[in-house]
């Protein structure tokens, strides 16, 4: 499994491998699970207080469905890490960080430089999502971010 | 028009600058050309068969002077002096350096533009209608609501990996002028009959080479919904839409195969989720928006009499200018299709003096449409005459708007590395033999495309030519019936297909058989469906 390069939470990570989500919920000890892009991230939700780690496979970094998957989980208030794994890659991390996740282990390791400017190179977005940010709109208007 | 504030300005600036680091990581290697590939794309950088190819952004096709002529520009300074208007109401060049072209962006952003989305799979620029706030028939100006979806579009995280290119247009006028119902998304802003303002989605439509027309999955949803309505349609497509077949990977197909309802019922679940999360901008942001398109500074009083002595001008005037909801004004078409021309490209001198005209004659505005001309929304009528000798003096007065010579042409295999066949001598030849007949045809929109994915409307022509590649050498598919607009329909094929003379000498048989059958007023398309396929395929092939 890859190292996690980077992450954005202070509680301790969990080392557990992820179980499949079609395992999950027969799993009751299992604190950690692993959506593929095929799977309905809405079939944890009966289960997120039990969770700490949800992993989001990249298997290739076109196929998009993660980012959905993301902000589902977030939207539904899950709070645990949220970790992005498979092909990430450094112009994927900004919105990834914006769909959620909070915890990325890429298949090949990023140069850290590069990952930095990426994280911080929009300093202002035009949409909300789950990630408390004021989007443009509510600056302009001086209303308070959401989440 | 649309002016950008701090904020709009950070985010073009903060791209160009990631651009910058993106072609840096690429050209030192530490970037695959795969990875590179898709981050380019949305940014409009193509590599085509000689070089890079840069499509810029015009956001609902609409432009100032200042633009324009930066527009041209960058035509000499990054091209080989001039630029190519395409279906999607941008401008694209063909022969740019990769290294250069972070330095084009940066041009490009100090006159408030950019080539954000142009390409890839995510959400691309949005279209709109050409004629927006100035013709007499909208409901209201379409153009904030599309503002309103470009901001929203732009970068938006969750939908920047989708199944496939995603289009959206946006209409505000029964005459649909935008061929809003061929988009994977088309809005109609409407008014109910409390006189509320609102959308109408229709999801589904595209061409390529599943066309399909996109049904109605709702017919009012509420002003203040339409960003959530959106992501709602957008979340059930990226969750859902296939990505196991690029060819079957357009919204298109989920719609079709999930079929209407059920996808309606699943973007109205999600809808129902989506309200609880405050993704919706606020009303004043969009009256915000609103207040830059303001109607410019009317005179009034005018009258609408022009001296239609010189027969020249009267005949442009009868086919270039349309009317506008203002006494006195005209909104005018410049044709960037002159006999044996190549559809849709400019020099950059061209680009340059149609910059200055809008200063002068049009309140500072221009439009591109998604039939490779520009438009001039506010002409006064008494400057009418004056402006048409300009155009005469730089090879922009060709009277030809929606007739026969006013082809939609995709760049073809002069340039593209998609294309089969090629497009611009295939319409450089018709232009050229149906030129003496154009007048007395009247009004046929001809479309051609050199593959199958359709950049040339070929499906939304009165004629489509499609060309395939057939054991090696070019042949071209003849399509009949084709229209956009409020009666969308798809051409029929007529039959076995030609080569390149051979097309040409199959459309005239087609028009010659047309102004031979037609009824009083009929034009081409009305004959068409009147009288069938079946009289015009004797008469094409005989």
């Amino acid at each position: 499994m890859a190292e996690v390069q980077f992450r954005f939470r202070d509680d301790e990570p969990v080392a557990d491998p992820g179980v499949t989500v079609d395992a999950f919920g027969e799993q009751t000890n299992a604190a950690a699970v692993r959506i593929e892009p095929g799977d309905d991230a809405r079939d944890l939700l009966p289960h997120l207080d039990r969770i700490r780690l949800v992993e989001v496979n990249f298997p290739v970094f076109g196929d998009g469905r993660g980012y959905s998957a993301a902000r589902i989980l977030r939207e539904a208030g899950y709070a645990g890490e949220l970790r992005a794994v498979g092909e990430v890659l450094i112009d994927q991390l900004a919105y990834m960080r914006r769909c959620g996740f909070d915890a990325f282990a890429p298949e090949a390791a990023l140069d850290p430089a590069d990952a930095d400017a990426a994280f911080g190179r929009y300093g202002e977005v035009y949409q909300p999502t789950v990630d408390g940010r004021a989007p443009i709109w509510a600056k302009r208007h001086g209303i308070a971010a959401n989440g | 028009m649309y002016k950008y504030d701090q904020y709009d300005q950070a985010m073009v600036d903060a791209r160009v600058e990631e651009f910058r680091d993106q072609v840096r990581r690429r050209l030192d290697g530490s970037l695959a050309e795969e990875a590179f590939r898709p981050l380019r794309l949305m940014n409009g950088l193509y590599l085509q068969l000689h070089a890079y190819m840069l499509r810029v952004a015009v956001p609902y096709g609409t432009l100032n002077s200042v633009q324009m002529r930066a527009l041209g520009d960058i035509a000499d300074k990054y091209d080989r002096g001039y630029g190519h208007f395409t279906t999607r109401q941008n401008i694209q060049y063909n022969w740019i350096k990769l290294e250069e072209a972070p330095d084009l962006l940066a041009d490009l952003a100090k006159v408030e533009m950019h080539a954000i989305q142009t390409s890839g799979n995510c959400i691309r620029n949005t279209t709109s209608d050409q004629f927006a706030g100035a013709a007499a028939d909208e409901v209201i100006d379409p153009r904030p609501y599309a503002e309103l979806i470009r901001q929203w579009s732009t970068f938006h995280p969750e939908f920047s990996f989708l199944p496939r290119k995603f289009k959206m247009a946006v209409i505000a006028s029964s005459t649909d002028r935008a061929a809003m119902r061929l988009h994977d998304i088309g809005i109609e802003i409407v008014r109910n009959a409390a006189g509320e303002i609102g959308a109408a989605f229709y999801v589904g439509g595209g061409m390529g080479r599943t066309p399909m027309i996109a049904p109605c999955i709702n017919a009012f949803v509420p002003i203040d919904q339409m960003i959530t309505y959106s992501e709602a349609c957008l979340r059930v497509y990226n969750r859902y839409g296939r990505r196991d077949n690029k060819y079957k990977a357009r919204i298109k197909i989920l719609v079709h195969e999930l079929g209407k309802d059920e996808y309606t019922r699943q973007v109205e679940e999600e809808f129902a989720h989506l309200l609880t999360q405050g993704i919706e901008p606020p009303l004043a942001e969009l009256e915000r928006i609103q207040a830059h398109f303001a109607d410019p500074a009317f005179e009034t009083g005018l009258s609408d009499a022009i001296d239609r002595t010189d027969p020249d001008f009267a005949l442009w005037v009868d086919r270039n200018t349309h009317p506008h909801k203002q006494p006195g004004y005209a909104i005018v078409s410049i044709s960037l299709k002159p006999v044996g021309g190549i559809p849709g490209d400019a020099s950059a001198d061209q680009i340059r003096v149609m910059g200055d005209l809008a200063l002068r004659y049009s309140f500072d505005e221009l439009r591109v449409t998604h039939t490779q001309n520009i438009v001039l929304p506010h002409v006064k009528q008494a400057d009418l005459y004056a402006l048409w000798q300009v155009l005469q003096a730089n090879d922009l007065a060709a009277a030809n708007i929606d007739r026969i010579g006013d082809i939609i042409a995709c760049p073809g295999l002069d340039y593209c590395t998609l294309a089969n066949a090629r497009s611009i001598p295939v319409a450089q030849k018709i232009s050229e033999r149906m030129a003496a007949k154009e007048q007395e045809i009247g009004e046929l929109k001809l479309k051609i495309s050199g593959c199958i994915n359709a950049c040339g409307h070929h499906h939304a022509g009165h004629i489509g030519i499609l060309g395939v590649d057939r054991k090696g050498v070019e042949n071209y598919q003849l399509l009949l019936g084709g229209c956009e607009g409020a009666d969308t329909s798809l051409g029929q094929i007529t039959g076995p297909g030609f080569d390149e003379d051979g097309i040409v000498g199959a459309v005239e048989r087609a028009t010659d058989f047309y102004l031979a059958q037609r009824a009083d007023g009929e034009r081409f398309l009305d004959t068409y469906r009147r009288i069938g396929m079946a009289p015009f395929k004797e008469a094409i092939y005989g």
